[in-house]
């Protein structure tokens, strides 16, 4: 039995996301549907998600693999969802691009850049009056592109002057589909727009678990304890392109690789190697477990049935 | 029976469900500011006012629908809701079917429109057809105090998202509303305010109302027209509409709003279809122009097909010959 602790279970999570994704990229590559992975940015998943407990909530966007498996959500029911899968979370009918989980608290997942920004304060809402699990919170996961929506103020503002339980975690990923972000706005502009709107700020090296993890956990007990909002960018980076397929010739190889050299993952297990609690036996002991559940969770997968055409109408109306 | 404006018939349907249902919360733009009673009785958690921001209002309320609460908003002016739209169509419209059934948006979003006040395009356009367009919304347009009670009342319990539409110039209208508290209308079920066997009048809105004052006027032409409420456009009760085409074998659909596209044009489908068998002559439509409402009264009036116009219209399908030996 190899050693277990939080440092080791988030290096494992991390794995698990990165063999997901690459998972994806493979069935892509047979003809499955594209999608947008988080490749680069495991340790911003993971680092926060681990922050949170049970009777919190989360939303997400179009790149939300990584937050929910870092929630625990089974890969077999993620890969069959994004297939088109009975036993996709969504019963088939969302692709990757907008899988909601609401067993495991990821709601309302919203492929409109913003949707989910739009939709957080009332989650939160509805957590301060009562209506979820006592003393949760909720977070909201979004990029950089999304912090250019109008909404964005609109969302910060409210939940600054509601004193809404809800943390802002911005993932900076550099890149907004296919416009880097410095092409529009400045350089550090996400952290100062939220700090003028009055709440807690940190920007936090999004690439270093620990570091996430660890000011994740202070907002989180800042809103539990105070009740209003706060705010935590993470600097990162998106290694694959925006969507599956993707050959990022737009991309500054200097930028990227400057970006690879700091891979969360690796990051992670270097840590763990100079501290002395992981060798490279232990290692591969993690990749091979992370391995086997991925490759079961694909046949899961593939063995699930497609709706049939008779549901097309199914869930418009409750 | 009590009498009272169509205004006063939606607080009292706000107030009888927010006494009813602690899980409904009224927010807007000044809604606490208007109605400090309502703060006093339910509590400035539940009325609440909002920043000037219609998008978040929306979005506000489609996330706290789906976690619990019953949101009714009040975005004013009907234009304004274009702010608000990308969080009532996208996400309340969409969200609950791409999920799988995963979540559901019991919320009312109140909106104004409508010849009455003069106050032009971007405060009066009946846009409510871009709503009945998109799937998973609801779509309502009372056309007398009573129904605005009894259909909003059924709108915050419905566990759908519901675009309600008040008619500006019904607003201040009084009319008789029933005592009874539990006076809740069906979404989905139209009115036959005046039956008649030669015509079909189908309209909703202050256009029942013309289609009221054409059928009485009709009377000295030896005309006998029936006039159909639609109340709620989306589910639209084709039932009604067919079982007056099967009984006058004529229809003349009238609507405020521009008629490209429109609730008139999926009426007139509609008899064109299922209710080809019944049609006696042309279906006709009476329609507002397709331009933006302008900020002129006597501007303003002219848009709204009156009540002459529906007459000539009626007068001119009646002589045409039966079709149907
Ligand atoms: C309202 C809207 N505009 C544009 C898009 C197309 N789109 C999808 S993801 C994306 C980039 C979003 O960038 P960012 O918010 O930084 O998130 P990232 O993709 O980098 O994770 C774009 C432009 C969309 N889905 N929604
Ligand atoms: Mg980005």
């Amino acid at each position: 039995m190899a050693e277990t602790s939080p440092e080791l279970a988030r290096l494992e999570g991390m794995l698990l996301i990165r063999a997901y994704e690459e998972q994806l990229v493979a069935l892509h590559r047979d003809g499955a549907p594209g999608t947008c992975t988080s490749v680069g940015q495991e340790a911003c998943a993971v680092g926060v998600v681990q922050a949170l407990d049970g009777r919190d909530r989360i939303l997400t966007n179009h790149r939300s693999g990584g937050h929910l498996l870092a929630r625990g959500a089974d890969p077999g029911r993620l890969i069959a969802e994004v297939l088109g899968r009975v036993d996709g979370y969504c019963g088939g009918r969302s692709g990757s691009l907008h899988i909601s989980a609401a067993e495991l608290g990821v709601v309302l997942t919203s492929t409109i850049v913003g949707g989910e920004l739009s939709m957080a304060p009332g989650v939160a809402l509805a957590q301060k009056m009562g209506r979820g699990e006592p003393g949760g919170i909720v977070a909201v996961f979004f990029g950089d592109g999304a912090a250019c929506e109008g909404v964005f103020h609109e969302a910060l503002n409210l939940a600054v002057h509601w004193r809404l339980p809800l943390l802002f975690v911005c993932e900076n990923n550099q890149w907004q589909a296919y416009v880097h972000r410095l092409e529009t706005m400045s350089d550090r502009a996400i952290s100062a727009w939220a700090e003028g709107h009055g709440l807690p700020v940190r920007v936090v090296d999004g690439n270093d678990v620990e570091a996430v993890h660890g000011a994740a956990a202070d907002l989180v007990a800042g809103i539990r304890a105070q009740g209003g909002p706060a705010f935590l960018e993470l600097s990162t980076y998106r290694q694959r392109g925006h969507f599956e397929p993707d050959d990022q010739a737009y991309v500054d190889p200097a930028e990227c690789q400057a970006w690879l050299a700091r891979d969360p993952i690796r990051r992670q297990a270097e840590r763990l190697r100079a501290a002395g609690r992981l060798d490279a036996a232990g290692l591969a002991a993690l990749e091979a477990r992370v391995a086997a559940r991925i490759a079961a969770a694909l046949a899961f997968a593939q063995a699930s049935p497609m709706p049939g055409p008779d549901t097309l109408d199914r869930h418009v109306y409750a | 029976m009590s009498t009272m404006t169509l205004e006063q018939a939606v607080q009292l349907a706000l107030r009888e469900e927010m006494g009813r249902d602690a899980s409904v919360l009224y927010m807007g733009e000044g809604v606490a500011t208007k109605h400090a009673d309502m703060v006093a009785d339910f509590g400035a958690d539940r009325v609440r006012n909002t920043p000037l921001a219609e998008a978040i209002i929306a979005g506000t309320a489609v996330g706290a629908a789906a976690s619990g609460l019953r949101p009714v908003i009040d975005l004013l002016f009907a234009p304004f809701m274009t702010y608000a739209m990308d969080a009532l169509v996208n996400s309340a419209g969409k969200l609950r079917y791409l999920s799988g059934g995963q979540f559901s948006f019991p919320l009312v979003a109140l909106g104004m429109t409508g010849a009455g006040w003069g106050v032009g395009g971007q405060h009066n356009h009946n846009l409510e057809a871009m709503f009945v367009h998109a799937p998973g919304l609801k779509v309502v347009m009372p056309a007398t105090p009573a129904d605005a009670r009894g259909l909003l009342k059924a709108a915050i319990r419905d566990a759908n998202p519901v675009l309600f539409f008040l008619d500006i110039g019904l607003l201040h209208q009084p009319g008789p509303v029933p005592d009874a508290v539990d006076q809740v209308l069906p979404l989905g079920e139209a009115a036959v305010p005046r039956s008649g066997r030669d015509v079909t009048l189908v309209s909703y809105g202050k256009t029942v109302a013309v289609c009221l004052e054409a059928a009485a006027g009709l009377q000295a032409d030896g005309i006998d027209a029936e006039v159909v409420d639609l109340r709620t456009l989306k589910p639209l009760d084709e039932a009604a509409v067919l079982r007056s085409l099967a009984k006058t074998g004529r229809l003349v659909v009238v609507q405020e709003a521009s008629g490209l596209c429109g609730v008139a044009a999926e009426i007139a489908a509609l008899a064109a279809g299922r209710g080809f068998p019944f049609l006696q002559a042309p279906v006709a439509r009476l329609t507002g122009p397709d331009a933006p409402a302008p900020g002129n009264w006597a501007l303003e009036q002219a848009m709204v097909p009156s009540a002459q116009r529906v007459m000539e219209q009626v007068r001119a399908l009646v002589g045409t010959p039966a079709l149907a030996a």
